[in-house]
């Protein structure tokens, strides 16, 4: 098992009421597993989890990403400076 | 020159930073807070920003421009934590020889730095606030 601290900002955050969760994922472990996991144990989380927008070490990647161990993942909500 | 900031934006600096006698214009956009969303009064605003992933997201948002104009000087200062009504959140200056390109890369700038880096803002209400893009809200009980 690898074990992944996974960054929440802003509305995240609020709705989990923590900035990192832990997330304890067997090896090879790809960002969907996690998104599957993280949806299970914080249901508000999201109504769409394959919509979920991951970052791994600072850059978007998509639910197919392996993760590996130490990798930093966050969860970006809707970055909107505003569409209008 | 690439910023993000708690500091109140000084648009002048930024301006001189990125004017040379070379160039023949300064496009400038200047993001200011707003005082009412969809007929609710706004009292202030948080600004929150995934760092270092913010920064580097906005130096691609540079370099992109770079590859499509001829840019000589290019400035972009985002402002985050709280701030008032009728403050600037953003600053992009562009100077380039001719000012149609100043234009084309200011606007894509900023069209640019909404959709890729993450900054998320925060509007609060006199009954609650809300993450702006996100689909939940809360409301003081």
């Amino acid at each position: 098992m690898s074990c992944f601290s996974v960054r929440l900002f802003a509305s995240y955050r609020d709705l989990v009421g923590k900035s990192t969760v832990l997330m304890e994922m067997p090896e090879g472990s790809s960002v969907s597993d996690l998104i599957i996991k993280l949806s299970g144990r914080y249901p508000l989380l999201t109504s769409a989890p394959g919509k979920l927008v991951i970052a791994v070490n600072y850059e978007y990647v998509d639910h197919t990403y392996c993760l590996t161990e130490g990798d930093e993942v966050a969860l970006i909500p809707p970055v909107s400076g505003g569409s209008k | 020159m690439i910023e993000i900031t708690p500091d109140k934006i000084d648009h002048d600096r930024v301006i001189s930073c990125v004017r040379r006698d070379s160039n023949g214009a300064v496009a400038v956009f200047l993001g200011t807070t707003r005082n009412v969303t969809e007929g609710r009064k706004v009292l202030h605003l948080e600004y929150e920003a995934y760092r270092p992933m913010a920064d580097n997201k906005l130096s691609e948002v540079v370099l992109e421009i770079r590859q499509r104009w001829s840019v000589e000087n290019i400035a972009i200062v985002h402002r985050i934590g709280k701030l008032e009504i009728g403050e600037a959140s953003l600053i992009v200056a562009v100077s380039t020889p001719h000012r149609k390109d100043a234009f084309l890369a200011c606007q894509y700038a900023v069209d640019r730095i909404k959709e890729t880096v993450p900054i998320w803002k925060k509007e609060y209400f006199e009954d609650g606030e809300v993450w702006v893009g996100s689909e939940f809200s809360s409301t003081h009980s």
